[in-house]
C-alpha cells in the first residue's frame, strides 16, 4: 500500500499556492513533478562533480563520466535492455523520434510504406512525414474508432511486404487509451517490418520490457516520470542501431577526424555528439530509481483506482462527454463541456488551482476525428489524490454554470 | 468618447469587483454585447492566428473611422475581445496606432497578456493595429 501523504512530501512543488488555492497538478501527460531526491542530484551534480564526461584524464572528469554511465546502465536495466550500448541518451523523446527518422532517411526508397497510427503526437508524425518526403516513400494510417481504438483488422490490412516501419505510441497522450502494441510488433515482423513505439506517455504508468516486447526501437523522456526536462533515452536493437547513419556530427561521436576522411564512433556514442547533458541523464537515472523504489506494480494499482474514481465522478456531470472510452488506459481523462470550448474551461479551473490542458495535445488528427477545437485533459500522477479530483469536479461543475 | 475616455471607463466599471469570478462574468457578459462579424467575412484571412480558440476580426473604415466586428468560438476569449473592440472600435486609425493598452492589466486580466500559445491577447491588439496602420496607409 503507497502511502500517499509521504509521497507528497516528496514532492515541494504540491505545496505551492496557485491564485490562492492549493496547486492541484492535473497536467502530468505534459510533464511531471520532480521528488526532492532527483532536485538534491542535480543540486549535488553542479556543486561536487560537474565535470565534461568521457575524454578527460582528470579526477573530477572521472567523476561525472562514472556517475553518467551508471545512469545508462539504471536506464538498460529498466527496460531491460540487453547491452547498455542500445541505450542512447537524448534530449527526449523528439529528439530520439527524428534520430531514427533521418536514419530511415537514408534507407527509405520511393514506395516503401510506413505505417502510422492515427493516435500519434506530431512528434510521432512530422519526422516521418519529412522522411517521406525525402525518399518518396508513403504513410499509411492505421485508423481509429469513436472509442479511440485502433483497428487493428486494417491495421493488419495495412501491412504488406513493401512496409518498412511500424510506428505507435504506446499510451496515447490525447486519450490515455493504451495501444495493443505486443500485438502490433509481432505482426509488424512477420512481414519484416521494424517497430518504433513512443513511449513517452506510457513510462510513467508502465515498466515495458524491450527484449519481451521485442521492439526494435523505444523512446522516452525523462521529464514525463520524475526526471528532469532536457532528457530522454531511445532504446535501439544493436543490429538496428548498427545499420543506422549518425544523425548529428561532432565531437564524442567520432573515432578519428581529418579533412580527407573521419571515421565514427561504435555505440552508443555515434549518436551522442558534443557535450550531453551530464546533469540531467544523471538525474533521469536517480527518478528511475525513485519511482522503482515506489514499484510500479503500486503505482498502477493506485493510478486505477484515481482513473476510475475521476471517470465516475466527472460522467455524473450532465453534459460531460469523455473521449477513450475503453477499460484499458493509462491515468488521462480527456473531456467537454457540451457546447463550451475547453479553453473557457482550463481557463476558470486555473483560477481555483487546478491545472488541466487544453486544446489538440499536439494531437490535432485526433481532434479532427471527433470534429472537436480541442479537450480538457486530466491527467493523473501517483502523488495525485482523490480529494483533489473531487476539487476538479468542482470547478468543473462551476465553469459549467458560468459558461451556459 | 476617446480611446482613452473609454477605457478609463472599463476600468472604472471591473474596479467594483472584489474576485475574479465576479470579473470574469462580468467579462463573459460583455462577451454577448460584442459586434458580431458577418458569416462571409468568417475566412481563413480574417482568423486570428496564435488562439487556441477561432477568433475573427474583419476591419471597415466607415467615415474616417475604423469599425470592428468579431467573433469567437471561446466564451472568455470573446469577453475579451469585446472589451478590445469597445475600447479601439470606432476611432481613426491614427489614434488606434497611438493608442496603449495598460488598462487590460487595470482590470485584472494581465495574465492575458502572457505570449503563450494558448491566449491570443497580444495576437488580437497585434491585428487590430495593423487595420489601423494599413487604414491609415490607405487614407493618406
Amino acid at each position: 500500500m503507497m502511502d500517499i501523504q509521504k509521497i507528497r512530501s516528496d514532492f515541494p512543488i504540491l505545496n505551492r499556492k496557485v491564485n490562492d488555492h492549493p496547486l492541484v497538478y492535473f497536467d502530468n501527460a505534459a510533464t511531471s513533478q520532480t521528488p526532492q531526491v532527483v532536485i538534491d542530484c542535480i543540486v549535488d551534480y553542479y556543486t561536487h562533480y560537474n565535470a565534461n564526461i568521457h575524454r578527460g584524464v582528470h579526477t573530477l572528469s572521472q567523476e561525472a563520466t562514472d556517475k553518467y554511465e551508471q545512469a545508462r546502465e539504471k536506464i538498460r536495466a529498466h527496460f531491460n535492455a540487453k547491452l547498455t550500448r542500445e541505450i542512447i541518451f537524448t534530449s527526449g523523446t523528439t529528439h530520439g523520434i527524428n534520430l531514427v527518422a533521418h536514419g530511415f532517411s537514408n534507407l527509405l526508397k520511393k514506395g516503401d510504406e510506413l505505417i502510422v497510427s492515427a493516435l500519434e503526437h506530431h512528434s510521432n508524425i512530422v519526422p516521418w512525414q519529412m522522411a517521406c518526403e525525402a525518399t518518396g516513400a508513403v504513410l499509411k494510417v492505421i485508423p481509429m474508432n469513436d472509442q479511440g481504438v485502433l483497428d487493428m483488422k486494417a491495421y493488419e490490412e495495412l501491412l504488406s511486404n513493401r512496409t518498412k516501419l511500424v510506428f505507435c505510441n504506446h499510451v496515447s497522450n490525447a486519450l490515455g487509451i493504451i495501444n495493443p502494441i505486443q500485438y502490433i510488433i509481432e505482426k509488424a515482423h512477420q512481414v519484416g517490418a521494424a517497430v518504433l513505439i513512443d513511449g513517452a506517455q506510457a513510462t510513467p504508468h508502465i515498466k515495458p520490457n524491450v527484449q519481451e516486447l521485442d521492439v526494435d526501437f523505444y523512446v522516452a523522456s525523462g521529464h514525463k516520470m520524475c526526471g528532469p526536462t532536457g532528457v530522454g533515452m531511445l532504446y535501439g536493437k544493436e543490429e538496428w542501431l548498427t545499420k543506422l547513419p549518425p544523425y548529428q556530427g561532432g565531437g564524442e561521436m567520432i573515432a578519428e577526424v581529418s579533412f580527407e576522411k573521419t571515421t565514427y564512433a561504435d555505440l552508443p556514442h555515434k549518436f551522442e555528439a558534443g557535450t550531453p547533458n551530464v546533469c540531467g541523464g544523471i538525474a533521469f537515472g536517480a527518478a528511475i530509481d525513485y519511482m522503482n523504489g515506489i514499484g510500479f506494480d503500486a503505482i498502477h494499482d493506485y493510478e486505477d483506482e484515481l482513473l476510475a474514481y475521476g471517470t465516475a465522478e466527472l460522467s455524473k456531470i450532465p453534459g460531460l462527454k469523455i473521449y477513450g472510452e475503453t477499460d484499458h488506459k493509462a491515468a488521462v481523462i480527456s473531456f467537454n463541456l457540451q457546447g463550451i470550448h475547453p479553453y473557457d474551461v482550463g481557463s476558470i479551473v486555473d483560477k481555483l488551482g487546478i491545472a488541466v490542458r487544453t486544446g489538440h495535445h499536439c494531437a490535432q488528427p485526433i481532434m479532427d476525428y471527433f470534429k472537436i477545437p480541442g479537450t480538457v485533459r486530466a491527467s493523473f500522477a501517483f502523488y495525485n489524490t482523490k480529494e483533489e479530483i473531487d476539487a476538479l469536479v468542482s470547478a468543473v461543475k462551476l465553469a459549467q454554470k458560468m459558461l451556459s | 468618447m476617446t480611446i482613452q475616455e473609454i477605457q478609463n471607463e472599463i476600468v472604472d466599471e471591473f474596479s467594483m469587483f472584489d474576485d475574479w469570478m465576479q470579473r470574469y462574468e462580468y467579462m463573459i457578459e460583455l462577451g454577448k454585447s460584442l459586434p458580431i462579424i458577418e458569416e462571409q467575412y468568417k475566412t481563413e484571412t480574417n482568423i486570428i492566428k496564435g488562439c487556441q480558440s477561432k477568433v475573427w476580426v474583419h476591419a471597415e473604415l466607415q467615415n474616417e473611422k475604423l469599425v470592428f466586428t468579431a467573433d469567437s468560438d471561446a466564451i472568455i476569449t470573446k469577453g475579451i475581445i469585446a472589451i478590445l473592440v469597445r475600447a479601439f472600435s470606432n476611432q481613426s486609425p491614427k489614434d488606434i496606432i497611438d493608442a496603449d493598452t495598460k488598462f487590460i492589466d487595470e482590470i485584472g486580466l494581465k495574465e492575458h497578456l502572457s505570449p503563450t500559445r494558448a491566449n491570443g491577447l497580444v495576437s488580437m491588439i497585434k491585428q487590430l493595429k495593423l487595420y489601423a496602420v494599413a487604414y491609415q496607409t490607405q487614407l493618406n
